[in-house]
């Protein structure tokens, strides 16, 4: 048969018109959709049986409960525990993203010393005897040369039991430098201390509260315990409950408040004495409390106000108008259970004494304490005995020495630790040079103020020892790090949530088998100290930390593990009777021991305002966590693209400062303090008051990893430390500043 | 529909957010991305490129300080059943990819199918629907958290919120091997809602009377996100500021808005 053209097409045809009516084509396009689509290079996760372990989170002070959704050994999701009493079932998102710090590139997968130059991130990896042997070498030359004093400790250990141990071991070994990383309840803690005489913690009732006056208090940024305090928040909203928010700049606080006052920067704590004056002036006080139950109030105390705190005069400084004053002051006064609360932003910086002091004051003239809804002093639990720490003579003579850090002395007797005072030892070398560091959770050279000084100090320190889980801006500092494992994998016990008002006590519990070759900072500490050997062995009778932590804990441990926490419900505070050990017996006003100090004083930003025109705040968000934890890259991914941007900061400027800078949208500029200068982005913004600029706490991280590292500025390096003439606790709320387009 | 109301054979699963209660935490974005293998990259400031099922926007009243006002606006996809099922997206997606699910009110993302064409993403007013321009990269280890009920999603097609349907899958299992026929209120919510620490989003079947979402859809501050345009959305959000439900939709400035 001959094939024409017309035969040839019509076959064509006929061929196309019967594959297409053939499921053929579809077979094809779904196979090259099945084909194209098995990357081998995505993953399948494999399944398995499915579990769930409770446990306490740890990432933050808000101590929530947690349980942990594992496939096998493997954790895939961490979701907020139902029954806990902080956060019932809510989880904030650093929470969430917790597993990606568990199986994060940040982590340090075995211990480390370092090979090339400090901070060059060359390293070589030991064994762990290697390690331990190594550290403890060098702290027995330190110890034998007669100085046993220039070791210093600083911890952000959440663990009581930790921070007991690490406490010990400088006792045993014969320093007085172990420090702490002190935040706002610090600074609560003193005003208890001065106005109480109680060694306690301050517990807030948010959920039986009436009114709230928050002098600056980030509740909604990550204040205190942040998931409880949020469903505070949503209870105050339901039962139309107030919330008046003290701030210059529209926090997510100020926006969810009913009222927003804008106030001049710093004058928190005079709006608190406008306030009480309008409430003792107009006797709108707690007769009761004022009357039988506080000392020196009308002798010192209302003299002081009257004279000096009018609303007209409190106007003037702090912006707001007396007509404001006046109606939060009745407001306040005459609501049923009123709270006040101060410590700015997260409270991660301790604050001025001036606004702790004034503040407290405004809640006892309304009789708010240890009271429902209002403020309670949560005595300290008692801890168990262990057998006291037997120092040898060098030990003694070392932890005889004067602390680095002023801690306790006569001009700051009401601090413990005051890690904001010690770079400028180091710096300093005096009374004597520091020759060894160790830290144990924490990252002062990204957390502390004036970073850039504080990393020029921990510089000259012969030798650095991290025990951090992460390669951290202060671990990338160091000579050797013994690394610790991550919360997820560890056993041990968490102090109560920030600012909750019963005793609670948690246990943190292994999610999973630790992977890496990393250690409890417990068994490190505990090795260490079998190491050096002598009377420092002899005072850690323990063979592992968890062995500690059974001894420690005694009972309470089965039902620990069981519940993951133990809290007493039925906990009500010391009624007025028997509430205040001060000098007085009695709650103090102004507290006796600040007779000769200037008490209210405002603290002022460092920095001339003629050079340096606009103020520079921190400003805190839930969206970046600004402690010793760096950011996970969720929540990195929740940063918002008017707060960073590529590896820019952006400061948030109102459209009226930014015309006499002559900025706009998008411009960088160059953001010059007394402290440094760094590069930012303009973004103009109608929420924040003219001629104050903000940046956030938490960026500009230079080690972690590369989700993390380069990106935004520290504000840290651009603020210094300012301490409160009270408690000598790092008390500054800003800088000068000045912008100029680059 | 005329089994609208029969709970029993036809859900309509959909949220009320109230956005008096929402504080803008972002605890929703990362509760999804954890539940849903959501990836990331070391930037993700590129809003355009970064994939956040969930997404919480920023809503300002525009007005100079100190009258300035912020609202937070979570944003999941809103699952629109049009008219009869004819979502934006669903009409347009040349592969059968995407579909109403007329028993549930979801609307589906099936990855396997999806080409990237990204028809979809040009229909759907809300901009909840992602593309993938690359593949996902999980550091060494990390792949370890990755959820076996979701499949990670791979270079080239486009991904969105499911409304976690494989919890309503496993919840229904569970129920089913427990011999009962309907699964309780509790037992399907979303990761955001079970998340999410002020409590402000709620999450059930619009369908059922006795399910929070019932009534709270009521509320005469809810309004849905851009009615005008028809899509009948199922994310219904409560605000008592007036400026928030106005930027809910594109009026014009004497126009009487549909919820008033």
């Amino acid at each position: 048969m001959k094939i024409d053209r017309r035969c040839f097409l019509s076959l064509g045809v006929g061929a196309g018109a019967g594959i297409a009516l053939s499921p053929l084509p579809w077979k094809i396009t779904d196979d090259l959709s099945i084909w194209t689509q098995n990357w081998s290079w995505t993953p399948v996760p494999a399944t398995g049986e499915f579990t769930t372990v409770n446990t306490i989170c740890t990432l933050c002070p808000g101590g929530c409960g947690i349980s942990v959704k594992k496939v096998d050994n493997r954790a895939i999701k961490i979701e907020g525990m139902t029954d806990h009493p902080v956060n019932g079932g809510g989880i904030c998102s650093l929470g969430l993203s917790g597993l990606q710090l568990l199986y994060g590139p940040t982590r340090i997968k075995t211990p480390l010393k370092r090979t090339g130059e400090r901070g060059s991130g060359q390293w070589t990896a030991l064994s762990w005897d290697q390690a331990i042997a190594e550290v403890a070498e060098k702290l027995n030359a330190i110890r034998t040369s007669g100085s046993p004093q220039s070791v210093a400790c600083i911890s952000g250990a959440t663990s009581p039991t930790v921070s007991r141990l690490i406490d010990r071991f400088m006792a045993a070994y014969g320093s007085p430098n172990s420090l702490s990383v002190p935040t706002f309840i610090d600074s609560y803690r003193a005003a208890l201390q001065l106005m109480h005489g109680v060694a306690a913690n301050p517990g807030f009732d948010l959920e039986h509260a009436g009114y709230i006056l928050s002098f600056g208090s980030g509740l909604l940024d990550g204040w205190g315990s942040p998931v409880r305090t949020f469903k505070a928040n949503s209870g105050w909203k339901k039962s139309k409950v107030k919330l008046v928010q003290i701030e210059p700049r529209l926090s997510r606080t100020a926006a969810k408040a009913d009222v927003w006052i804008t106030i001049n920067p710093g004058t928190e704590s005079d709006l608190a004495m406008g306030i009480a004056h309008v409430i003792i002036k107009e006797s709108l006080f707690k007769a009761d409390f004022v009357q039988n139950y506080a000392s020196n109030f009308n002798e010192q105390f209302r003299k002081l106000i009257l004279d000096n705190f009018s609303p007209e005069t409190v106007s003037k400084t702090t912006g707001v108008d007396s007509a404001s004053i006046i109606m939060i002051a009745r407001e306040f006064a005459k609501a049923k259970n009123p709270l006040a609360v101060c410590g700015r932003g997260q409270g991660n910086i301790p604050g001025g004494m001036n606004e702790f002091l004034a503040v407290h004051a405004l809640n006892a003239l309304v009789g708010a304490i240890n009271r429902e809804g209002g403020i309670w002093a949560v005595a300290d639990m008692p801890v168990s005995d262990w057998p006291a720490v037997q120092q040898d003579s060098t030990a003694t003579t070392g932890s005889r020495r004067p602390r680095l850090d002023n801690a306790g002395t006569q001009a700051f007797p009401v601090a413990m630790s005051l890690l904001n005072q010690f770079s400028s030892a180091l710096i300093s070398g005096k009374p004597y040079p520091v020759q060894a560091l160790l830290m144990v959770e924490s990252n002062p050279v990204f957390t502390l103020a004036d970073s850039e000084s504080t990393r020029n100090a921990l510089n000259k320190i012969p030798f650095i020892v991290s025990f951090s889980s992460f390669m951290d801006d202060s671990a990338a500092l160091s000579d050797l790090i013994l690394p610790n494992h991550v919360y997820l994998e560890r056993m041990e016990d968490v102090a109560s949530a920030a600012g909750f008002n019963r005793p609670l006590i948690g246990l943190c519990q292994p999610v999973v088998t630790p992977g890496l070759d990393t250690r409890h900072v417990g068994d490190a500490v505990i090795l260490l100290a079998q190491a050096l050997g002598g009377a420092i062995a002899d005072a850690f009778p323990w063979d592992s930390f968890e062995n500690c932590l059974e001894e420690t804990l005694g009972d309470q441990l089965e039902t620990l593990k069981e519940k993951s926490f133990v809290v007493d419900e039925g906990f009500q505070p010391d009624s007025w009777a028997t509430a205040f050990h001060t000098p007085s017996q009695k709650f103090e006003f102004i507290p006796t021991a600040l007779a000769s100090k200037k008490p209210f004083a405002p603290i002022n930003p460092e920095g001339d305002a003629s050079a340096f025109p606009v103020i520079l705040l921190p400003y805190d968000t839930m969206r970046i966590s600004s402690g010793f934890i760096g950011n996970p890259p969720f929540l990195t991914k929740t940063i918002e693209d008017t707060v960073l941007k590529g590896t820019h900061s952006l400061i948030e400027i109102n459209p009226k400062t930014a015309q006499t800078f002559g900025l706009k949208e998008g411009n960088m500029a160059m953001l010059q303090t007394p402290k440094g200068q760094a590069p930012v982005q303009v973004h103009i913004d109608d929420g924040i008051m003219p001629g104050v600029i903000a940046l956030p706490r938490g960026l500009g991280h230079v080690a972690y990893d590369s989700y993390l590292a380069g990106k935004g500025v520290n504000i840290n390096r651009l603020i210094g430390s300012v301490p409160d003439p009270v408690s000598g606790l790092d008390a500054a709320w800003g800088i000068r500043a000045k912008l100029s387009k680059a | 529909m005329k089994n609208e109301h029969d709970h029993t054979s036809t859900k309509k699963f959909g949220m009320v957010i109230n956005l008096d209660l929402c504080t803008g935490c972002g605890s929703c974005m990362v509760a999804c991305m954890s539940e849903n293998n959501v990836p990331f990259k070391e930037d993700e400031s590129d809003k355009l490129r970064s994939i956040t099922w969930m997404k919480v926007y920023k809503l300002t009243n525009k007005r100079p300080f100190p009258e300035t006002d912020i609202c937070y606006l979570p944003r999941p996809c809103q699952h629109c059943e049009g008219h009869d099922g004819h979502s934006p997206c669903v009409s347009v997606c040349p592969a059968t990819a995407t579909d109403y699910d007329m028993n549930t009110g979801i609307v589906s993302q099936i990855y396997t199918r999806c080409f990237g064409c990204r028809y979809c993403m040009g229909a759907c007013p809300y901009h909840a629907r992602y593309f993938n321009w690359f593949d996902p990269v999980w550091p060494e280890g990390m792949e370890k958290y990755l959820n076996p009920n979701v499949s990670p999603r791979m270079r080239g097609i486009v991904e969105k919120c499911s409304f976690c349907y494989h919890r309503y899958q496993a919840a229904k299992d569970k129920a089913h091997l427990e011999g009962r026929k309907e699964i309780e209120e509790g037992e399907y919510q979303t990761a955001c809602t079970q998340a999410c620490p002020a409590g402000a989003i709620t999450f059930g079947d619009l369908n059922n009377p006795d399910h929070a979402v019932y009534s709270l859809k009521k509320d005469p501050h809810a309004f849905r996100l851009l009615e005008k345009l028809g899509t009948n959305p199922k994310v219904y959000y409560v605000s008592s500021k007036e400026w928030v439900r106005k930027a809910g939709d594109n009026y014009l400035e004497n126009e009487r808005p549909a919820w008033k």
